[in-house]
């Protein structure tokens, strides 16, 4: 115990915490630097960091949650690391390696818990987001070689539950934690061929998983759980060649505007257009590569989409009533992810190559700042710790 | 941590004084790399311990010989996310990162 003490002393030290600082967290973000092993802390109204703190592990696939105060920031590394972020102290407060590969994690309504979803050995591990010590275990179905089923798509949702898909046995599952330490598990097989992200609307109540082994998503109503999943845009792509994906796409976040959504194909270079009131197709927007991120601004007005290799130095701005790309930025190499400000005057977007997170003005769609960030990719602010399913 | 920088400088020297070849193919060894660490990464993690995709260390690929890997980079595997490189990579391009990844890349 004394040593571990010792060496979350040490890994404070290297964070190199400052003063901790006396202000509110609302506009506060962080930026993930993804071969540092490091993330960036900034300050969204004067666009400037604050703080860089180290140690994180690998983050060549990382993202983040934030606690219900959004003073904390959760880090889900790739290497299988959990690492809880303190913004204003500029400090690793603790980390833990949960899992051998780790790919995505959600905070529990009630902000207590943490879940993270393992590729290896698969399934979820659910900690407590104050002390991040484990509560609960939820392993995946084996696959026939005997190996946990990669788990994907891992949201919270209302009632205090957790949803995820299972890429290698194509199941959907809900978990009830109202009792921590023991989850109910509602069990959907046969949920659609490898689904490879999910995501969940806003209001808690839809979640949609994307198929890599099938056209079409899988959709679960968690109003009518009993009903079981459906599925959706089944007919999308069909009868054309579908083109190599050279960076999966993901549903995070979920571009709403209107009554339309708005969702990354796979193996088409297009923006699927659904009508949310019968999930109905309502169109498509040829686009200029492989979608990987397609994000709504906040009022939902545009619709950003970026792109997978070779096609990741191009960003799109979709016009969400005409269904037209209104514009085309080439804001440089290896455009990793976007961000919106709150509100949406401004979204920053992470240049890998340039090593620099550059910001536009979303009405004017000119750059109008920039910040220095070594190999940045994921960009999570604040705002994110009051909304469902981010 | 990864050391990127003098990862690419040692095997790019390692190369130059074997066969001493010219600025250019120092050039595309440097963009292999680049590729490998952040493209191949995305799916099979930076340190290539694996992801969605398997792990592209030593003891896992020594089941595959290294003209078997390249046939993988260059043409992907059908039913699997992993797509063929060839549009970005010559034959002896993909039997070069095949032959670096079989001997190990040292994170």
């Amino acid at each position: 115990m004394r040593l571990i003490f010792i060496g979350l002393l040490l890994i404070s030290s290297i964070g190199q915490a400052a003063d901790c600082l006396p202000r509110g967290t609302g506009d506060l973000g962080i930026i993930i630097e993804r071969a540092a092993g490091s993330v960036q802390v900034v300050d969204t109204t004067h666009r400037k960091a604050l703080f860089r703190v180290e140690g994180l592990g690998d983050l060549s696939h990382a993202s983040a949650v934030y606690s219900r105060d959004a003073r904390y920031a959760y880090v889900f590394g790739r290497d299988g690391g959990l690492s809880k972020v303190d913004l204003l102290c500029g400090m690793l407060v603790k980390r833990v390696v949960q899992g051998g590969n780790s790919i995505g994690g959600a905070i529990s309504q009630d902000g207590r818990l943490i879940a993270v979803s393992n590729y290896e050995p698969g399934g979820v591990k659910v900690f407590s987001a104050e002390t991040l010590e484990l509560v609960a275990n939820i392993p995946a179905t084996k696959t026939p070689e005997g190996k946990g089923s990669k788990t994907v798509g891992l949201v919270d949702a209302p009632g205090q539950r957790f949803v995820f898909s299972l890429y290698d046995t194509d199941e959907v599952w809900v978990a009830d934690m109202s009792d921590p330490k023991s989850p109910k598990l509602t069990q959907f097989k046969e949920a659609g061929r490898h689904p490879y992200d999910g995501l969940i609307t806003p209001d808690g109540r839809y979640y949609i998983a994307g198929l890599f082994g099938e056209d079409g998503l899988t959709l679960l109503d968690l109003w009518h759980i009993d009903k079981g999943p459906t599925r959706i845009l089944s007919h999308y792509g069909k009868g054309e060649q579908q083109l190599p994906v050279y960076k999966m796409p993901h549903l995070e976040g979920w571009a709403v505007a209107g009554d339309l959504a708005f969702l990354p194909a796979i193996g088409h270079y297009e923006v699927l257009v659904v009508n949310r009131s019968n999930w109905q197709p309502a169109g498509t927007v040829p686009v200029y590569g492989q979608p990987v991120f397609a994000m709504a601004q906040p009022d939902g007005r545009q619709i950003w989409v970026n792109f997978a290799f070779p096609n990741n130095d191009t960003i799109q701005v979709i016009d969400t009533e005409t269904l037209k790309v209104i514009k085309t930025l080439k804001p440089g190499k290896g455009a990793l992810h976007m961000e919106f400000a709150p509100r949406g005057e401004e979204v920053w977007i992470s240049i890998r190559d340039e090593d620099r997170v550059k910001i536009f003005d979303t009405t004017t769609l000119e750059q109008i700042g920039s910040l220095p960030v070594d190999k940045p990719s994921g960009i999570f602010f604040t705002s994110r710790a009051h909304k469902i399913g981010l | 941590m990864f050391n990127g920088r003098s990862l690419v400088v040692g095997v790019a020297l390692a190369l130059f004084s074997l066969a001493g070849v010219a600025d250019s193919a120092l050039q595309w060894e440097t963009e292999i790399l680049h590729l490998l660490k952040h493209d191949c990464g995305s799916c099979h993690g930076m340190t290539l311990r694996g992801g969605l995709g398997p792990s592209l260390l030593p003891e896992r690929l020594k089941l595959f010989t290294q003209e078997q890997l390249a046939a993988t980079i260059l043409h992907g595997r059908p039913g699997t996310p992993m797509p063929p490189w060839k549009p970005f990579l010559t034959e002896q391009e993909a039997l070069w990162l095949a032959g670096l990844l079989k001997k190990g890349i040292k994170p």
